[in-house]
């Protein structure tokens, strides 16, 4: 199964709101999907096929560009959704 | 449910602060004073800020400023500080920050019931509207009495 993570700078706070919003647009999106919260230390290129994270630390992360989300606002979920969905189109 | 963390003590409305530093303090005093955080955990939080920038501040005007429970929190506690004049937390698409949410989370799981209270708080536009432009502690004890 495809394995989504959504990271932010301690692991604990932030990427968990954005893992709670992925998990929504998921179910509405109908796609299956394991997701996840990390810090940005555990956020390397194969511990997900898809990461989700702020812009201001997607400058320090060690993932593959083709494998990114990059996110404005985190708790915005109609823009988390507008990524999602242009991701998977 | 966020009543339980969010109440007469660790709700506080000021007119300004200096700078953030100062704001975070500012807003950490209850959870300093009762134990919840020691001050490593600021410490932590702003060492944090200087390696990658202002991760915590999450939309316009709105931080939830947090660090890793081994840092320095003895328990799981929010505290929130609402200013009437921002301060520059230096997110250039989020400044200036008028309200700020402490988190503490004293292990990975024991936060999880509060920050999905707060997620469901912070994608509701209008009550998050209405906390913007709160300017008294019932004021923003009444909006969050709903989550």
């Amino acid at each position: 199964m495809m394995k989504i993570m959504a990271v932010c700078g301690s692991g604990l706070g932030s990427s968990f709101m954005v893992e709670m919003n992925i998990k929504k647009i998921l179910k509405k999106m109908a796609i299956e999907a394991e997701v996840e919260h990390a810090d940005l230390a555990s956020a390397t290129a194969d511990a997900a096929d898809l990461f989700v994270m702020a812009k201001d630390i997607a400058a320090s992360a060690s993932v593959p560009e083709d494998k990114l989300v990059i996110i404005d606002n985190i708790i915005d979920i109609n823009e988390l959704e507008a990524r999602l969905r242009a991701y998977f189109s | 449910m966020l009543s339980r963390w969010l109440n007469d003590t660790t709700i506080q409305l000021a007119k300004g602060m200096d700078d953030w530093q100062q704001a975070l303090a500012y807003c950490a005093r209850p959870l300093l004073e009762t134990g919840v955080i020691t001050p490593d955990y600021l410490e932590a939080i702003q060492e944090q800020h200087r390696q990658l920038g202002p991760y915590f501040v999450l939309a316009p005007g709105l931080a939830m400023p947090h660090a890793r429970p081994e840092e320095g929190a003895l328990a799981t506690g929010l505290a929130l500080l609402k200013l009437e004049h921002g301060v520059v937390f230096g997110s250039a698409e989020h400044d200036p920050v008028d309200l700020i949410i402490l988190l503490a989370a004293a292990d990975n799981h024991s936060h999880i019931d509060a920050l999905a209270a707060l997620a469901e708080l912070f994608s509701n536009a209008a009550d998050l509207a209405r906390l913007h432009s709160a300017s008294s502690r019932e004021e923003i004890k009444a909006i969050i009495a709903g989550y």
